[in-house]
Formats: C-alpha cells, sequence, structure tokens
C-alpha cells in the first residue's frame, strides 16, 4: 500500500457537481481536489449527502440526467469531464471499473451472471464468447463463488447478496483495471459477509497492484484499507491526508465528530427485584413456504424456533443475528402481531391466546419502532396526526386540546421542534424522522417497546443521537427495550442483555459485557470478529483524540 | 411447464363455465324471444317452433340441455338464420375476425413500442411530448367515432380505400388501423414508461459503468426489461380487440363474429349470442396463458418450476 506520488492515476481538480431540480439548483460536490497513485488506496469518507459518491459519478460519466460536472478529472493525461461518450466507453470497463453499494440490483436480472460477466471482455478486449467465458469462470473462482462451473449460468436472483457482489468483483476485475471505484459496496451485506468481502479487496489488490477508491461511511474500512483518506461534507473535502495522521490527530471538527460518532456507553441492567414485562417460553414461529394443492408435500421454515425470552421492566434485551435469522420474526411474535406456538406472558397476563379484539386494549402498552423511517411514516399524515393517531384508539376520551399538548410534550421529549408538527415527513431527514417514529410510540407509555433496527438506516454520528435518545427516554419511564439489530457496536451501547440468534434458534444469550468480552460459540465469536476486527481502532483513536 | 399449462388450462374451465352461466341467464332475462317479429306470428307455428327449439321447457332444462350440448362441442342452430349452425357461421367468420385481430394487435404491438421507446429516449423533448400527446388523443377518442371519420375521408372523400367489406387486403386497412389506435396509444405510454424506468435502473448504471455501447446498453439491458409490462398487458389487450371488434365490424360490415354478436343479441338470437360468448371467453384465457408463458420466457424470474 505504498504509495508512489510520481505516478498519478487519476488526478481531481476544481471538480464541481450540481443538479437541477424543480427546487433549484443543488449543489452536491463544490470543487473538490483529489489524487489516486499506482497501486494505493484511498478512501472517501463522509455521511449521506457528502458528495463522495456523486463526484465519482462524475468522473465516470454516470451522473443522473439533470447533473453537471465541472472541472477536471483526468486519468493518464486525459480529462474525463466533458469526455465524449464513445471515448468514455474505451476506459470505462476496461482501465477503471466500479463496483456498487446495491448488489442486489446492479446486475440485470434478465441475464444469466456469466454473460453480464463476459460482455465486458467481449467489448473492450475482443474476447471470443468461448475464450471470456473460460475467463469468467476462472474469476468467479478467484472471487470464491463455489462451484464456479455451474454457477456461472446462474441468474442473478439465485444468488445471495455476498455472491453478487462477488460476482460484481470478478466483472471489475476481468479487464485488470489501473483503477477500482468501490462505492459502499459492503453497506448492504451482513457483517460476517461484509468482512469476506473486504478481505477479498484487500487480497486482490495485493495481487493485481490496481489502485482503490474507497467510497465509504464506515471509519473502520478506511482504517483497515486505506492508505490516505479524504473526509467529505456536503461537497468539500475538509481534510485530507495518511490514514493515521488524520485518524490519530483529526485537524477538522467534522473529522473529530465521525470519530466520535461510534456509539459509547453502556447499559445498567435493571434491580434484581424489577417486575417481568414480557416473557416468552418456547416460542415458535414456522411459515408455510411451498407445496400445497396440486404441488406436493408443505414445505415449512422455522422462523423462530424454541426461543425462551425474558424481559423485565427498565430492561434491554439486545437481539443479534444476520438476516433471516429470525429476530425480527421473534419481535412481532413476542407483540402478538403474528401466530406462534408457545406461551406468551405480559405483565403476568398470558396472551398466548388472546385474539385480535383482546389484544386491542393491550396494544398500547406493546409498541413496535421499525428500521424505514422513509417507508413506515405515512406521506399523507402532518407529523402532528402520525403521532396522535394512537391516542384516538386508545384514550378516545382525550379532548382535541390535550391530544395536541401530548403531541408537543412527545414532539419535545425526542427532541423535535413542536412548531413543526403541521409539516409531511417527506420535510424530515431519516434521523428526525426516526424521531417522529419513536415520539409516536412513547406518547402512549408503553410498557414495552420492541425497536426493530432503529438506527440501521441512519448514519453514524445521527445514530448515536438516536441511541442516546432512546436511553434518556428509557430511564425516564423506565420501560423495557427489545433492541433487534445486526450491528454490535450498537447492541452494546444499548442493551443489558443480549441473545444472539442463528437460524432461528438462540446460540448464545447472557450479560451484554460477558458476551462482548467472552462470546462462547464460534458464531458469536465470528460475529464479534467481523464487526469488531473492523473497529477496534475507533477506540484507540477515541482515547488518542481524548487523551491529548 | 407442462404442469403449469395443465394446472391452468384446468383452472379456466370453471371461469369458463360461470361465463356461460351468467351470460345464459342474462340474455334470457332480456324481454322478447327469437321468434317475436313486428308482425306476430300464428300462435299454433310459434308453438311449433318454440317445441322444436325447446323453448317451452324450464329455463333450467334448457340451461342443462345447453350445457350437455356444449360440452359435445355442439354451439346449436342459429334461431334466425334457420339454415346454419352456430358452428357453420363461426366456421366463416372466426377467420376474419382472428385476422382482423391479430393484425391490429401486431400493428399496435410495433408501432405502439416503437413510439413509446423514442419517446423515453427522447424524454422531456419535442418527440416525447407529440408522441405522449398522440398517445392521449388516440385513447380518448372512442372507436365509433375514428371508424366513421376514417371510412369518410379515405374511402368517400379520398376514394383510396375501400369505405367497408372485406376480401382484399385494402378492405383490411382501415378497420385495422381503427382497432388498433388506442391500443397503439396506450402501448406507447406503457412502454414509454417502462423503458424510463429501466433506464434509471442500477442494472444499466453498471452496463454504462463497464464501458458497454448505447446499442448494448440499450437494446440488451433496458428494452427487454421495458417489454415487460407491454407483455403483461396483451392479455387485456385483446379482450379489449375482440370488444373492439364487435364495434369496427359493425361500422365497417365486415363479417366476422363481432358482427354476429351485435346481430345475434338484437334479434334474441340466444344460440348465437352464446356462442360468441363462449369463443370469446375461450380466447382470452388462452391469451392470457400465452402471455404468462411468454412472461415468463422473458424474465428468469418468474419461471414456473415443478
Amino acid at each position: 500500500m505504498n504509495a508512489r506520488s510520481d505516478d498519478p492515476v487519476l488526478t481531481v481538480r476544481g471538480l464541481e457537481v450540481a443538479f437541477e431540480t424543480n427546487d433549484g439548483t443543488i449543489e452536491a460536490v463544490r470543487g473538490i481536489d483529489l489524487d489516486v497513485h499506482r497501486g494505493e488506496t484511498v478512501a472517501i469518507v463522509g455521511e449521506s449527502g457528502s458528495g463522495k459518491s456523486q463526484s465519482m459519478m462524475a468522473a465516470m460519466g454516470l451522473l443522473a440526467s439533470n447533473g453537471r460536472a465541472r472541472g477536471k478529472a483526468v486519468y493518464r493525461g486525459r480529462d474525463l469531464v466533458g469526455m465524449r461518450e464513445r471515448d468514455l466507453n474505451r476506459i470505462r470497463g476496461d482501465k477503471i471499473t466500479m463496483i456498487f453499494q446495491e448488489p442486489m440490483t446492479s446486475l440485470d436480472p434478465l441475464y444469466r451472471v456469466g454473460r453480464q460477466l463476459a460482455e465486458p471482455m467481449l467489448h473492450h478486449r475482443g474476447l471470443s464468447r468461448r475464450a471470456a467465458r473460460e475467463k469468467a469462470i476462472a474469476l468467479l473462482d478467484r472471487v470464491g463463488i463455489p462451484d464456479p462451473q455451474r454457477r456461472i449460468d446462474a441468474y442473478p436472483h439465485e444468488l445471495s447478496g455476498g455472491q453478487r457482489q462477488r460476482v460484481m468483483i470478478a466483472m471489475a476485475l476481468a479487464n485488470d483495471p489501473d483503477l477500482l471505484i468501490a462505492d459502499e459496496p459492503t453497506t448492504a451485506l451482513d457483517v460476517t459477509v461484509q468482512a469476506q468481502i473486504l478481505t477479498l479487496l484487500a487480497d486482490l489488490q495485493r495481487e493485481r497492484g490496481m489502485a482503490i477508491v474507497f467510497i465509504t461511511h464506515d471509519l473502520g474500512i478506511v482504517r483497515r484499507f486505506a492508505s490516505r483518506v479524504y473526509v467529505m461534507r456536503r461537497g468539500e473535502v475538509v481534510e485530507s491526508g495518511d490514514t493515521r495522521t488524520v485518524f490519530e490527530a483529526p485537524r477538522h471538527p467534522y473529522t473529530r465528530m465521525l470519530i466520535d460518532a461510534e456509539p459509547a456507553g453502556e447499559k445498567a441492567p435493571p434491580p434484581a427485584d424489577a417486575p417481568m414485562a414480557l416473557s416468552g417460553e418456547r416460542v415458535r414461529v414456522s411459515f408455510d413456504i411451498g407445496g400445497g394443492l396440486l404441488k406436493g408435500p408443505p414445505v415449512v421454515l422455522k422462523a423462530v424456533d424454541d426461543v425462551t425470552l425474558r424481559l423485565r421492566k427498565g430492561q434491554t434485551i439486545g437481539v443479534v443475528g444476520e438476516s433471516g435469522s429470525g429476530k425480527s420474526t421473534l419481535g412481532r411474535a413476542l407483540l402478538r402481531l403474528l401466530s406462534s406456538e408457545g406461551r406468551i406472558v405480559f405483565m403476568g397476563r398470558d396472551i398466548s391466546a388472546a385474539d385480535k379484539a383482546a389484544m386491542r386494549p393491550l396494544r398500547k402498552e406493546l409498541q413496535l419502532v421499525f428500521q424505514d423511517p422513509f417507508g413506515s411514516l405515512s406521506p399523507r399524515m402532518t407529523i402532528g396526526q402520525i403521532v396522535t393517531e394512537g391516542l384516538l384508539v386508545h384514550e378516545p376520551g382525550l379532548s382535541g386540546q390535550e391530544r395536541e399538548r401530548r403531541a408537543v410534550e412527545a414532539l419535545r421529549e425526542v427532541g423535535l421542534d413542536p412548531a413543526m408538527r403541521n409539516r409531511y415527513p417527506h420535510e424530515f431527514s431519516g434521523g428526525q424522522r426516526q424521531r417522529i417514529a419513536i415520539a409516536r410510540a412513547v406518547i402512549l407509555k408503553p410498557h414495552v417497546v420492541v425497536l426493530d433496527e432503529p438506527t440501521s438506516a441512519l448514519d453514524r454520528s445521527v445514530q448515536k443521537q438516536i441511541v442516546e435518545l432512546l436511553r434518556d427516554i428509557q430511564s425516564r419511564y423506565g420501560m423495557a427495550y427489545l433492541f433487534i439489530s445486526h450491528d454490535l457496536a450498537v447492541v452494546r451501547a444499548m442493551s443489558d442483555y443480549v441473545v444472539v440468534m442463528k437460524t432461528g434458534r438462540v446460540v448464545e444469550e447472557g450479560p451484554t459485557g460477558a458476551i462482548f468480552e467472552r462470546p462462547a460459540s464460534d458464531y458469536t465469536k465470528s460475529l464479534m470478529h467481523a464487526a469488531f476486527a473492523l473497529t477496534d481502532f475507533h477506540d484507540e483513536a477515541r482515547r488518542v483524540a481524548q487523551g491529548g | 411447464m407442462l404442469g403449469f399449462v395443465l394446472r391452468r388450462l384446468a383452472g379456466a374451465i370453471p371461469t369458463i363455465f360461470i361465463v356461460v352461466t351468467i351470460a345464459f341467464f342474462m340474455i334470457r332475462a332480456a324481454p322478447g324471444g327469437p321468434f317475436d317479429l313486428e308482425r306476430p306470428l300464428d300462435p299454433l307455428i310459434m308453438q311449433n317452433l318454440n317445441a322444436a327449439f325447446h323453448l317451452d321447457e324450464p329455463l333450467w332444462r334448457q340451461y342443462l340441455l345447453y350445457l350437455g350440448n356444449l360440452l359435445q362441442g355442439d354451439f346449436g342452430p342459429s334461431f334466425t338464420r334457420r339454415d346454419f349452425s352456430v358452428a357453420d357461421l363461426f366456421a366463416v367468420g372466426l377467420p376474419v375476425s382472428v385476422t382482423l385481430g391479430g393484425l391490429a394487435l401486431s400493428l399496435a404491438l410495433v408501432v405502439g413500442a416503437s413510439l413509446g421507446v423514442l419517446a423515453a429516449l427522447r424524454q422531456n423533448k419535442g418527440a416525447d411530448y407529440a408522441v405522449v400527446g398522440i398517445a392521449t388523443f388516440g385513447i380518448t377518442i372512442p372507436n365509433f367515432v375514428v371508424a366513421p371519420i376514417l371510412s369518410l375521408l379515405f374511402g368517400v372523400w379520398m376514394g383510396w380505400l375501400p369505405a367497408g367489406g372485406w376480401g382484399t387486403p385494402a378492405h383490411m386497412v382501415l378497420p385495422v388501423v381503427t382497432l388498433a389506435l388506442p391500443q397503439i396509444a396506450i402501448i406507447a405510454r406503457l412502454t414509454r414508461g417502462a423503458t424510463i424506468e429501466a433506464l434509471r435502473s442500477n442494472h444499466v448504471r453498471t452496463a454504462r459503468a463497464y464501458g458497454l455501447p448505447t446499442r448494448v446498453v440499450v437494446v440488451t439491458h433496458t428494452l427487454r426489461a421495458a417489454i415487460l409490462p407491454v407483455v403483461s398487458y396483451l392479455g387485456p389487450a385483446a379482450a379489449a380487440l375482440l370488444t373492439g371488434s364487435v364495434v369496427v365490424e359493425t361500422i365497417f360490415g365486415i363479417p366476422g363474429i363481432g358482427r354476429y354478436f351485435v346481430q345475434g343479441a338484437l334479434a334474441r338470437d340466444y344460440t348465437l349470442v352464446m356462442g360468441t360468448v363462449v369463443v370469446i371467453a375461450i380466447f382470452v384465457v388462452i391469451f392470457n396463458l400465452l402471455v404468462d408463458l411468454a412472461y415468463a420466457l422473458l424474465d428468469p424470474r418468474v419461471r414456473y418450476e415443478r
């Protein structure tokens, strides 16, 4: 990873990107300078909206049709900005390649992966179909796709997210590029898969000596992979330099804020005599996923398989696992939003057999906050209406004035200006929307809140605020949280007890400190390794930053 | 695949049965009968006629009788054209209607899809606005207005094409165009929307990022995705063409089954109306099945395994 400053691959000077929209011009990138040398790894780090992706899209001629780029992005003496499409097409896909954030949709669903993998080789290198296929198989093998002879004929939907990203990487390598631009390549993947993909990229770079531009919001990745880093904020580079120097002695307050944004602190367990709020004994949930009339024997998926969980007042249990582990299903089953087997007791009352009507009065006490702050708020209601909707159902006796007062109080509680209660959700950012969703839950003063990945769609610095907000509200009202997340750092900061799930079963559980310091099962260890091999450095950097 | 086809065909039997039942009782609920002429017939002759065609029996017996015959593939005799059975009339009319509908559908597909793609590639430019404007026009003007205007314009005033009738390719032009126009409009709009969406999709971005030539990006990676909604529309389009042909065949005086339907309904020719309904229902069912199969062929995500 030694930079050879005499051999630039990409030199960006005064690059500006602007988008014409109905609301006027949006300046996404405001004149940035950036250098990438042969064989080095450069990270561009920043939060959403910082312009980190758009600057590279501009260099590659991939801006949306309303986007305009100015300035220079020079690849080996030739300016890519404003270059004719035909000339650009000789460089991109051959000398410069890209992998994207969305492995699920970046491949064409209608064609076999082999064909898509071969296309750039056919066009840039003039390979025969047979030769391209041979090479594609070798590449798939190299990026760790099992049984590449057969998988080359798979369609994208037949592969997992991690495998699709591997296919994209194979495609990026096919023509031995000088520069690989990786735009958040692991953000959409589970932690263990993330670690595998990152290791693969690092190995490939060592092997082939290409330069990599890593666009990411994850400082752990920056620290582990990049020799130099550019920190972007609102379209400008606020700080740049050698990774170690930037992390050890951040000069710009924004960089310091990013480094500090790792969720911190811990949660003390509730007193030993705290009453039981919600418990599930041997909960099972299964879904029919196939078979049926004329189609053969039924196929049953055990989403939650024999899970026992006891949540006391004031306690936060973190439920950890990768996608498909059954953690969200468990949360829904405990709230009786899904039918399940087993015994579920809420405040001493058995609700395992309660029907919809019997559950309705209890709903006030059992609230749910979702992951997606964009999809879970009705776009046609003001946030005042959204927040008070539950009151209309559960406390119909309240006067309009009283509801209004409660809404103001709830919004203030989650740190939003109550004067904004007549606005609509689209006027708010992701973090603000998540606050609205939390206000909607806490206005009812519930006993139990299931938080289903409430911070996963948010930037790190916003995550930290939401975590602090949730802990605040909990200490004020003593409610119990079931905190579902795949993000171990957030779980560590939020919960006093952790349950690790895999394929519907509990692999390991215990007090947070014990689980994080001495994980017993191999699965937990691999999760920890994947997550904290990347973020160990945060602690170190924070100590350095705080200590001096 | 074969299993899927058989399951779908088996699933269509109740559909057709319900269509037949509803149609049977609806046409019987209409006042009058096949032998109610302007000058009433002699009651004795009427009685004999009714007896000959089993019209004197209770309605449920007639219904069972009709179902029984239908299961044997017998559509029965025509009440008003007493020298012909319904099957005889269809033997003449069906090829005409199928030709008309098939040509109109092909024309609509080719012209509509081309216009839609053109508009999408020139989004928010002159060509785009022109296509969208014409398409909106085409959807709003009903075919019973378009047909006489075209006939008057090209048939009567200009004398370029026959104003009505059937037989030579020249006879086909006006009715096919009339029938196809609204479908061209709908397909153009559908294709335009789907192409624009496909052009914005992530996999098209990938294709562009890998320097594939514009031709490959558009033809290979955009159009195949864009044609999918058009393919699913072909089922309803076929149904719309069949109902449209009822009007168009009548206006242009074309001897197809659509015209029989109108004449049969006016004359209370029960068997002729029922026969038309059954044939159209079977057509729609089969066409929808073909559409689903074509869709599966184009989109690997919905292939019918097992």
